[in-house]
């Protein structure tokens, strides 16, 4: 019961702030509706006791990513006027999220619950925390997770090679 | 819903409205140390002059005469401001600040009457990481402060401490991975009940507690030195840096807008001592009595506990007294009569503390009282270390000057992160070592 609340409060609250990330055209509310609906969503994954994912969310995400964009929209220093062409109206936002919806969310769906059956299984003891995430990612995922790490390394080298042109 | 239930709600509860009240009553302390801690060191005086009905408490009185001018003051928001972030900024910053401290341990739980009384409003299972995400989430007040002021040295401010925080974040998280690794564990809990132990190398115990600061002294020093940048404490006060930014971020803000600033800086500085204390000095654990032989041995917790109030007190009492005597020719009436006052509580709780003692250990204690007295010890041996911690804050803020901010940035890129890389590679190979 108290999940269900907690559920639909934090969804309600996760959908319009990201619909203000799309209609808002001052950048600096849009990415801190950004900021706030990465915390429901945060909120959202620690209901789903996906602790570590939550808390990881939050600091990654809402705490590190966040303030670099912030950080570069406030440099930029845009103006109202500036902005007055990438306003969208109503009909596109609503039919590109109902796109989104349809071809995103649809398959992945489909995938995960052929047969329709939504009643999942309890979950195993310890089930999303640091330990049961940690040793997955260093055991079973090991190579996945390496390749990201150079992939990450890798946009690094790219950014400093464009960001310094003359090294 | 059954009783048990009910009653952890209700400790919940409890413990979640402390953790929020515990750093605000901190804020005027820390103000008061602050400046008479400035005064001592540069040789003044310090507030001596506000008072109520002569009762001046050692300056603490100037705290409710500053909190009377910050709320009369006229709550200007200027002209060209975007108002809603204007006003979102010092709510946020003071929120944030007081946050973490959730996680944080008082004293061990206490097992009383079929319950379990808990002395922590959230025992996490990430534990340490939500202090690390919480504090994250603090430069956002400062960007929003600087940015919405419109003002040019807002700006400049609350960009200088923004990267600075995104800098030594790094560090700082760092820097507690190598803590982790020992530990073995994230939970706050956790964490402080190993920190019971002695120490153990190589099989051998040391005679010294299992603190972080033994385990990790590099990763000590390095946490240290990231938690005064995170706080925007000097030498790292750059965000505000008075003699290039008028104030910094904080400039546009007035009346209660600014108090709010302000308290959410002290704020800060008050949870980053509980978690230096709670991660690298044994939280509440007495060194040399872990909670286990405290709840084995009855009288071990009285004793600890009156001895460190006499000790206190006893102290505290001698310095009133000898204040009283120094500054008997300067005042009259109760001027005069107020530091003789507070040395007569103070040596009135000595006495108290020992005729405590000398019953508890002639006469016995009834059961149950020292399951309380334990973690009043505990709660004052946690606090002794966090005043430490205060104290630290203000000495090193009116002993070094402010660094400059190329030097900021090189010391936190290129000597704290690559001294905590470091620091990760050889408590794993030590580690690796003792297996």
């Amino acid at each position: 019961m108290l999940e269900a609340v907690l559920f639909y409060i934090l969804a309600a609250v996760l959908l319009g702030m990201t619909l203000l990330v799309i209609t808002r055209t001052n950048p600096i509310a849009s990415s801190l509706g950004l900021v706030v609906a990465f915390g429901a969503l945060a909120a959202l994954y620690a209901l789903l006791s996906a602790s570590l994912v939550a808390i990881i969310q939050i600091l990654v995400y809402a705490g590190g990513i966040m303030v670099l964009m912030i950080f570069v929209i406030m440099l930029l220093n845009l103006h109202a006027d500036d902005l007055r062409p990438m306003a969208a109206r109503g009909l596109t936002v609503a039919l590109s999220l109902l796109a989104v919806m349809a071809g995103v969310l649809g398959p992945v769906l489909l995938v995960v619950f052929p047969s329709g059956n939504w009643i999942m299984a309890p979950l195993p003891d310890g089930f999303g925390g640091i330990f049961a995430v940690g040793s997955k990612i260093f055991s079973d995922y090991l190579f996945p997770f390496e390749m990201l790490s150079l992939v990450l390394l890798t946009a690094i080298v790219g950014a400093l090679v464009l960001s310094k042109r003359k090294l | 819903m059954d009783p048990n239930q009910t009653c952890t709600l209700i400790n919940i509860a409890v413990m979640t409205v402390l953790m929020w009240l515990i750093p605000l009553q901190f804020v005027p302390f820390f103000i008061w140390l602050e400046r008479k801690g400035s005064a001592i060191i540069q040789d003044r005086v310090g507030p001596n002059r506000t008072g109520i009905l002569g009762f001046r408490l050692f300056g603490m009185v100037q705290n409710f005469a500053d909190v009377v001018k910050l709320v009369m003051k006229e709550n200007i928001v200027p002209a060209n401001v975007n108002r809603f972030y204007f006003m979102l900024a010092p709510f946020w910053a003071m929120t944030v600040s007081l946050l973490p401290l959730l996680v944080v341990p008082l004293a061990a739980p206490l097992e009383m009457a079929g319950h379990s009384i808990r002395f922590q409003a959230a025992d996490l299972g990430v534990g340490v990481l939500f202090i690390l995400s919480i504090t994250s989430m603090g430069v956002f007040g400062i960007i929003l402060a600087g940015w919405s002021s419109n003002n040019k040295f807002s700006l400049l401010g609350s960009l200088r401490s923004s990267a600075q925080m995104i800098s030594y974040e790094l560090s700082m998280g760092l820097s507690m991975v190598g803590l982790l690794m020992v530990y073995q564990d994230v939970r706050m809990s956790v964490i402080v009940e190993t920190q019971g132990r002695l120490l153990t190398a190589w099989g051998h115990a040391l005679p010294l507690p299992n603190w972080g600061i033994f385990l990790q002294p590099v990763g000590f020093l390095l946490f240290l030195v990231a938690a005064f940048a995170e706080t925007n404490r000097n030498p790292f006060d750059l965000a505000e840096g008075e003699s290039e930014l008028v104030a910094g971020f904080h400039l546009e803000y007035s009346s209660v807008k600014f108090s709010l600033f302000f308290m959410a800086e002290y704020a800060n500085m008050v949870v980053a001592a509980f978690v230096i204390a709670t991660l690298f000095l044994g939280g509440y654990q007495v060194p040399f009595a872990s909670t286990q032989e405290l709840q084995a041995d009855p009288k071990l917790a009285l004793v600890l506990l009156c001895c460190t109030l006499v000790l206190l007190k006893g102290l505290a009492g001698v310095f009133f007294y000898k204040r009283g005597v120094q500054q008997k020719h300067l005042y009259t009436g109760v001027k005069q009569a107020e530091p003789f006052l507070f040395a007569g509580l103070c040596f009135a709780v000595v006495v108290a503390a020992l005729g405590l003692m000398g019953y508890g250990l002639t006469a016995g204690l009834p059961a149950g009282v020292n399951g309380v007295l334990i973690p009043v010890l505990q709660l004052l041996c946690l606090l002794l270390k966090v005043l430490f911690f205060c104290w630290l804050f203000v000495w090193v803020r009116w002993t070094l000057p402010r660094f400059r901010y190329d030097q900021l940035m090189k010391m936190g890129w290129k000597l704290m992160l690559p001294l905590a890389l470091l620091n990760l590679l050889v408590t794993g190979v030590l580690l690796l070592t003792q297996k």
